[in-house]
């Protein structure tokens, strides 16, 4: 683990000399994020989202623990707690605008984590397994955000919920018993709103658990960087503290002054308005929608239309959303291209810019949008051309690309030149 | 390799069929798309823009507006609409003091048990009580009402898009539908018991018309109450019954943001200090 000339901890007094004997936690710390760390020296702000989405799990864990202790997860009195959190409880209001605004947020810097990885492949060997785990985080989260959008009891919760366990209805056979199952009963009601409550309660801590492994995963080969070139000597790397403790300090301060705007002055416009009625299984919404995390994913779900050979349209519709993450983790083995960094890849940067981020707007703005012309028609091309990058175009473009010329090395990305590079020490080019 | 090669061209190929479905799906859209005629909507309004005095980062509310507002949702709404998440321990906060919200409390019944009997009745509210419902159930509210439930209103402005302006602009826009309208959507001509309205998204209501007239309510501050004046109060206090703790919370914003800002200046400084001694010397 780490680099020859990481740094060793050496500690100083008593207190952290029986420490480092009995139990070396000081020494973790040092080791993971302290000063016998080192990481490239060139890391962008796109790698502040790690650190970001860490503290976004914390601010989550704190507020959700604190709401839990004054809400009830009974269908009877669930949108009344909710309302007597808001209302009655000191700072509830605070606590339980934190906790729906930092779902956002989480996701948000979750979102720019993602598209930086692909960006710069980072799910690129030696880091396969990082992005692995990543992706189940990804999934996690969504089921816990999916789970804690049910508790309040609002129209939106209750017909979320149940349009979103109608999908496993869509296996055939024995899809129906599945989503009965799941449910404990045939639509959404008390024995969901407990198991999602205990569940939405639980899977936190196993992200939290996902994460330990995630940047364990990161610690072995250590962080990527823009040129994609790999760390050759210390001269390329910086220990994290300082360095990278200040940066993501600084960047920390910038989310936490947008997640405060939005906390204090915009806390219900990422919601839904429907979910301040309380649930009524008799009255459907003119529109159901999810949390905007997940449009462009329903966006795939509502993209097929028609029927296909044996396969019902919902059925088609099911498999190609769980698809589209999916395919998240053979990506590692789509892509062989040898050089990791969008910069230097000009056909893969077009692909980027003016295939996938543009399909993945319009698939945003086709899932908040009503089921409708022209969304389903844009979504329908924008969920064709999500298959195509990953599966069809990101395969072929690594191998008939020609990439541009690569630095020899992150010092000489940085510094203008290498030592070693001009002696003429390694001229093969380095990946 | 040849195994990654076959990862790979079988990927090529659910990539190709995922992409030929959606499209398939897309060109028989498309084809209805342009063959059938589009369901339309019907033409209803955005709510006006109103001036309130909590709107923005600044707002706080205008207590008088609030008091007014109160009224007119105790002398006109609260006969159908109930208001269950408000206490009136809450009035306080409208500027009344202990014994008025006694008194207030008081003069309405809320439900009870006889104390001698144990049978079901109704007693004087206290301040800990919360506003009663006047419908002892669903059942006999939608009797009361052509079938339809008159909704509880604590969440009301919340629970609508621009929901305070949506409310102030849905009770003082009652009309006639014009020509213009039943001619291109015969639809839209109100069934019986329906009413005119709009802003309502489908243009028929089952409320009629509330506020009709000048001085439905009186006003103890004096201002004039005409239907527009009834409904942007109503709406006020509306906003107020919806999030109590609106002003408390953009007051408490101002703080956190400023020591934020400090914080994040303060935290850019230190990393340009920090990372001067790694930046690139030029010689």
């Amino acid at each position: 683990m780490s680099f020859p000339w990481a740094k060793e901890y050496a500690p100083t007094n008593g207190v952290t000399k029986f420490l480092d004997e009995k139990l070396p936690l000081p020494r973790l710390v040092y080791n993971a994020v302290g000063a016998g760390y080192p990481v490239p020296r060139n890391l962008s702000y796109f790698w502040n989202f790690g650190v970001l989405a860490g503290f976004f799990l914390v601010v989550q864990i704190v507020t959700g623990v604190v709401l839990a202790m004054h809400y009830a997860a009974n269908a009877q009195v669930a949108f009344a707690t909710t309302e007597h959190i808001m209302r009655d409880v000191n700072w509830g209001w605070m606590m339980r605008y934190a906790h729906a605004n930092g779902a956002s947020f989480f996701f948000i810097v979750i979102y720019l984590h993602i598209f930086r990885g692909l960006f710069y492949s980072s799910y690129k060997a030696p880091r396969e397994m990082i992005w692995l785990l990543g992706v189940v985080i990804f999934l996690l989260m969504m089921a816990t955000a999916f789970m804690g959008y049910v508790l309040p009891w609002g129209q939106m919760s209750f017909w979320g919920a149940k349009v979103i366990t109608g999908l496993f209805g869509a296996i055939p056979v024995v899809g129906e018993p599945i989503q009965v199952w799941l449910l404990g009963g045939f639509a959404p009601d008390n024995a969901a709103l407990n198991r999602f409550f205990s569940l939405h309660f639980l899977l936190p801590f196993v992200i939290a658990g996902v994460v330990i492994l995630h940047i364990w995963a990161l610690h072995i080969p250590g962080s990527s960087n823009p040129t994609g070139v790999e760390v050759k000597s210390e001269s390329d790397t910086l220990p994290f503290h300082p360095y990278y403790t200040a940066k993501d300090g600084f960047g920390l301060g910038i989310a936490l002054l947008l997640f405060f705007t939005m906390v204090f002055f915009l806390p219900n416009a990422l919601g839904h308005p429907d979910n301040y009625i309380e649930a009524n299984p008799l009255s459907t919404p003119a529109h159901i929608v999810p949390e905007w995390y997940f449009w462009p994913f329903y966006a795939i779900l509502r993209a097929f239309t028609v029927d296909f050979l044996f396969f019902p349209a919902k059925l088609l519709g099911v498999i190609a959303m769980f698809g589209s993450i999916l395919v998240w983790f053979i990506l590692p083995w789509l892509d062989k291209s040898p050089v990791r960094s969008g910069h230097y890849r000009p056909l893969f940067r077009k692909f980027f810019w003016f295939g996938l981020i543009p399909a993945m707007v319009v698939l945003f703005i086709c899932g908040g949008a009503p089921a409708e012309e022209p969304y389903v028609m844009l979504s329908q091309i924008a969920t064709a051309y999500y298959f195509l990058h990953f599966l069809v175009i990101l395969p072929i473009v690594g191998q008939i690309e020609k990439s541009e010329p690569l630095p020899y090395s992150i010092t000489e990305a940085v510094l203008g030149s290498d030592k070693k590079a001009v002696l003429g020490e390694n001229t093969t080019p380095a990946v | 390799m040849t195994k990654l090669l076959s990862i790979r061209l079988v990927a090529i190929l659910v990539g190709l069929g995922f992409a030929l479905i959606a499209l398939y799906s897309f060109v028989l859209g498309a084809y209805a798309w342009m063959t059938e005629e589009p369901a339309g909507h019907l033409p209803y309004e955005e709510p006006r823009d109103i001036a309130f005095s909590f709107d923005g980062p600044f707002g706080k509310w205008d207590i008088q507006q609030l008091q007014r507002g109160f009224k007119v949702y105790d002398e006109v709404c609260a006969a159908c609409h109930s208001l269950k998440f408000v206490a009136f321990r809450d009035l306080e906060q409208l500027g009344y003091d202990e014994g008025q919200v006694k008194a207030f409390a008081a003069s309405k019944q809320v439900p009870g048990i006889d104390p001698n009997t144990g049978e079901a009745t109704t007693r004087p509210g206290l301040p800990t009580d919360y506003f009663p419902d006047p419908y002892p159930n669903n059942v006999a509210a939608a009797a009361a009402n052509n079938n339809a439930i008159p909704p509880d209103l604590s969440l009301m402005t919340k629970a609508r898009g621009d929901g305070v302006n949506y409310v102030a602009s849905l009770l003082s826009g009652y009309s006639e539908p014009t020509a213009e309208l039943l001619a291109e959507h015969p639809e839209a001509a109100p069934g019986p018991g329906l009413y005119h309205n709009p802003y309502f998204p489908n243009l028929n209501l089952a409320m009629a018309p509330p506020l009709t007239t000048t001085g439905q309510v009186t006003y103890d501050d004096g201002t004039e109450a005409t239907v527009e004046q009834m409904s942007t109060d109503v709406a006020a206090f509306l906003a107020w019954t919806a999030e109590p703790t609106m002003v408390q919370r953009k007051q408490t914003g101002w703080p956190v943001l400023i020591f934020l800002l400090f914080a994040t200046v303060l935290a850019y400084l230190s990393k340009q200090q920090i990372w001067a001694a790694a930046k690139p010397k030029k010689d």
